[in-house]
């Protein structure tokens, strides 16, 4: 069991825990995620690890009720007993077999998508504290769905911030700002136009948009996909995505692949399949609100 | 000589009746049907059935205690060879083991040894019959990797001989295929393999579920910094293959593995679940081993149509004979010689059919088996909602890939040499070193490791 030890409401419908986890504490790595069970008949569901503490044995996620499992894991309250926490899973992101000389001449363009800034959170960390020259962008719908911002503000060099009804940041969408920031370079923005990499994480769609930008940018792209899964080691296929062509399991190729080779259309149908039982299930648990949503 | 008469045959749910549940099929045997069965055994002086049996159970002896009414006695002379019985008795391929070679299978039909060997280890499980008393520390400690039969019967012997156990298991159960691959109407959970692994429990080995070594930990790490004298790795085989044919990523086609892990480790076939199952109404099922027929039997459970595909003719099934007679018998339809050549999908990428060609049986191939040949413009349709692959497995290369020093085949099979590996103190055994193989050969494979491992730490 796996205790809770903060817990944090960051917007109405995304929370940010803290968790007892020492051996995962120790040996988590930027890109890689968590499979947390909530309770006895729970799901296995996966959340990046946005923080880790080896001193603290401790690892932080961020969720976003998107229905009854990831529901029960933001009800939780401090002092409770998750059932399961297994990780660190996944590769770690590409970066971290660079050499730190060669981080401090990078320079890396974040786009998060709403709950996308809790994984780009420790990337960008990362690179920042070494030295690389880090911009990101985090859009939203709205300002309700903005996380995490103060916190970002200290691992980059630049943040800008755009939502779809311009409540909070510009008005408009991720991939304008990306376009801006690599065309004309932006006011707070010393150099703009020379990024060595872009890695985009939130909702599939972003992400797919986010690569076609990319590349008509000639900027090369990684993206961190958020498939369904199982087991999350490689053992059930469920999270099977098509990457140039070939089969790859997310769990354990991924969960970050180049954005160009990504078949993000299979990848979002994929993600479909139990949408009839997650809506009802959603009804049961009283979280019809749920599904309108997308 | 004893009187000749008929094997006892074994009480099972009726199969309209058990199409709709997930209880065990087969009763198993009481007290009176065991000794029945138990007087066939010839006693043979050069057992044939002991030969064949992977472990060497002692088998006529085992059957006479039985025959004798002294069940406790039965139980102890299987527990010299077998820490599984109860599993053991009920999935293993006898007819190509043990009952395969009994000397009355010549003329009529061999011994039911496996259903004696299930009887009497359920009997000790009711008896609370312990199989070994709590041995005394000997200050040393060995580490198991994967909870499978393989690890399991290597943590055993070890803790009989005195050793601090510790097994890692990255799933939140431990049981590996015992408990997310067959299923619970073949192999209870609850009233077996839960059972098993408490017995480990209660011998003071202890087991920390949610650990994947090579990411939560390496084995370097448990030999350095955790102080474990050995490591032993019985990861089997877990990578679904797939068939590498059009349409294998639509909505609707899973892996065995992932349906029957849904089914059986999530629980969501119950209602009380929060994981969710593709309930279709038509399900095709491609391939012809044990994998195979848990996913279908579960389709239909599930309230489906199920058709099994498979290249070769009834003959070279892969599995058990018991489990392909149960199928037909709950209305299990089999197109066998036919071969999938692509799933078809409709607009919205969702599987409406699937496409087949019909095969005829060629030469044998190197596995002696006849081969499957595909006949030209035979191709037909199945029209199904889904799709389960149940082609086998192969090997996860993660821990391999973390443990430096370690060789495997170019399939990812570790190399071993009487189960130690290339690396010191680390052994392996189970389908990570042989590939896909049978609960009895795993085990057996784990027990020889715990063998070694004290040969190589006490010197
Ligand atoms: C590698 C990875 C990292 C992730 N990191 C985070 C994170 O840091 N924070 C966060 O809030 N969410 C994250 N997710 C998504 C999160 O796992 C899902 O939102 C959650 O599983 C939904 O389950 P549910 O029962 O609450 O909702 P459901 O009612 O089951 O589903 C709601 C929606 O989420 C999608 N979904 C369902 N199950 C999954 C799943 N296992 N994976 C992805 N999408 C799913 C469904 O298609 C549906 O659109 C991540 C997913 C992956 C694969
Ligand atoms: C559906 C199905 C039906 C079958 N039916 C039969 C049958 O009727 N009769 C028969 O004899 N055989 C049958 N088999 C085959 C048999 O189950 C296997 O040969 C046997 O279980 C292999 O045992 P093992 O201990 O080597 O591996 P497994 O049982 O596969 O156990 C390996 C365990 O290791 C864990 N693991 C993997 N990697 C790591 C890691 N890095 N760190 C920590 N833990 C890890 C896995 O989660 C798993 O729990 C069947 C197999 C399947 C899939
Ligand atoms: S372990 Fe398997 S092969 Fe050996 S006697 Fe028992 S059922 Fe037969
Ligand atoms: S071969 Fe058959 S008859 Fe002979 S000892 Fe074995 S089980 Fe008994
Ligand atoms: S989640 Fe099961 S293989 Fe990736």
């Amino acid at each position: 069991m796996y205790k809770i030890i903060k817990k944090e409401q960051l917007t109405p419908l995304i929370y940010s825990l803290e968790i007892e986890a020492p051996r995962i504490a120790c040996s988590a790595k930027p890109g890689q995620f968590l499979i947390v069970r909530p309770s006895d008949n729970g799901e296995r569901t996966p959340l990046t690890i946005c923080d880790y503490d080896p001193q603290r044995g401790s690892v932080r996620i961020v969720v976003q009720i998107a229905g009854v499992s990831s529901n029960k894991i933001c009800m939780a309250k401090e002092g409770d007993l998750l059932y399961d926490v297994a990780g660190p899973l996944g590769k770690p992101s590409d970066f971290m077999e660079l050499p730190e000389k060669e981080l401090r001449s990078c320079r890396y363009l974040f786009v998060a998508g709403g709950v996308g800034a809790a994984p780009v959170y420790p990337q960008a960390k990362y690179l920042f504290e070494r030295g690389a020259y880090v911009d990101v962008i985090i859009g939203a719908r709205n300002k309700d769905l903005i996380i995490m911002e103060d916190e970002m503000r200290k691992v980059c060099s630049n943040l800008y911030i755009c939502t779809d009804d311009g409540s909070k940041g510009e008005k408009g969408v991720v991939t304008l700002l990306m376009e801006r920031l690599c065309n004309n370079g932006d006011a707070g923005n010393s150099g703009g136009g020379k990024y060595d990499m872009c890695v985009a994480i939130g909702p599939m769609v972003m992400m797919k948009f986010a690569a076609i930008t990319a590349k008509k940018l000639g900027l090369p792209i990684t993206v961190s996909l958020n498939t369904l899964m199982v087991d999350g080691t490689g053992m059930c296929g469920a999270c099977r995505v098509s990457v140039a062509g070939q089969t790859m399991f997310a769990c354990v190729d991924g969960p970050e692949f180049n954005g160009y080779d990504v078949d993000f259309d299979e990848a979002m149908r994929r993600q479909t399949l139990y949408k009839k039982q997650e809506q009802q299930a959603n009804a049961e648990a009283g979280l019809d609100f749920l599904n309108g949503r997308k | 000589m004893p009187e000749r008469i008929d094997r006892v045959p074994v009480r099972e749910q009726d199969p309209k009746v058990r199409a709709t549940n997930f209880e065990e099929v087969c009763f198993g045997y009481d007290a009176q049907e065991a000794k029945r069965e138990a007087s066939r055994c010839l006693a043979c002086k050069k057992p044939r059935c002991v030969e064949a049996c992977p472990v060497s159970i002692k088998i006529p002896e085992f059957i006479s205690a039985v025959h004798k009414g002294d069940f406790e006695a039965a139980y102890q002379i299987i527990n010299i060879d077998s820490s599984l019985p109860a599993i053991c008795g009920r999935v293993c391929p006898q007819e190509t083991q043990c009952e395969g070679s009994c000397i009355l299978g010549i003329k009529g039909q061999p011994v039911s040894i496996g259903k004696l060997e299930r009887f009497v280890a359920d009997n000790a499980m009711v008896n609370g019959s312990k199989a070994s008393s709590i041995p005394a520390k000997n200050g040393k400690r060995v580490a198991v990797v994967g909870s499978g039969p393989a690890g399991l019967a290597c943590a055993y012997d070890l803790a009989k001989l005195g050793y601090d156990v510790t097994i890692f298991e990255s799933l939140h159960k431990a049981g590996g295929v015992l408990t997310y691959g067959i299923p619970e109407f073949r192999l209870p959970k609850n009233a077996v393999v839960e059972k098993e692994i408490q017995k480990l429990l209660d011998m003071g080995i202890k087991i920390e579920t949610n650990v994947f070594v090579g990411r939560t930990v390496t084995i370097d790490y448990l030999l350095d910094k955790e102080g474990f004298a050995a490591v032993f790795v019985g990861t089997g085989a877990g990578l679904p293959l797939f068939l590498g044919i059009d349409g294998e990523n639509l909505n609707g086609v899973f892996s065995a593995n992932e349906y029957l892990t849904r089914s059986n480790l999530m629980q969501a076939f119950s209602n009380e679940a929060d994981t969710p199952i593709f309930r279709a109404k038509k399900v095709c099922v491609v391939g012809g081993g044990n994998v195979a027929m848990d996913a279908a039997r579960t389709a239909l459970r599930l309230g489906a149509e199920v058709t099994v595909v498979y290249r070769r003719s009834e003959k070279e099934l892969p599995a058990r004979v018991e489990e392909v007679h149960h199928a037909k018998e709950e209305g299990i339809e089999f197109r066998l010689l036919a071969n999938p050549v692509e799933i078809l999908g409709d607009e919205s990428g969702w599987v409406k059919g699937i496409k087949c060609i019909k095969m005829e049986l060629g030469e044998p191939d190197s596995s002696g088996r006849r081969s499957p040949v595909p006949i030209q413009g035979s191709e037909f349709e199945i029209e199904t909602d889904c799709v389960i692959v149940a082609l086998g497995t192969k090997i996860n290369r993660l821990i391999a890939d973390t443990t430096p020093g370690l060789e495997t085949d170019k399939t990812g099979r570790l190399l071993t040499n009487q189960t130690a590996t290339s690396r010191a103190g680390v052994f392996a055994g189970g389908d990570v070193v042989t590939g896909a193989a049978t609960v009895i050969l795993a085990m057996g494979e784990g027990r020889k490791a715990a063998a070694a491992i004290h040969k190589y730490i006490s010197g």
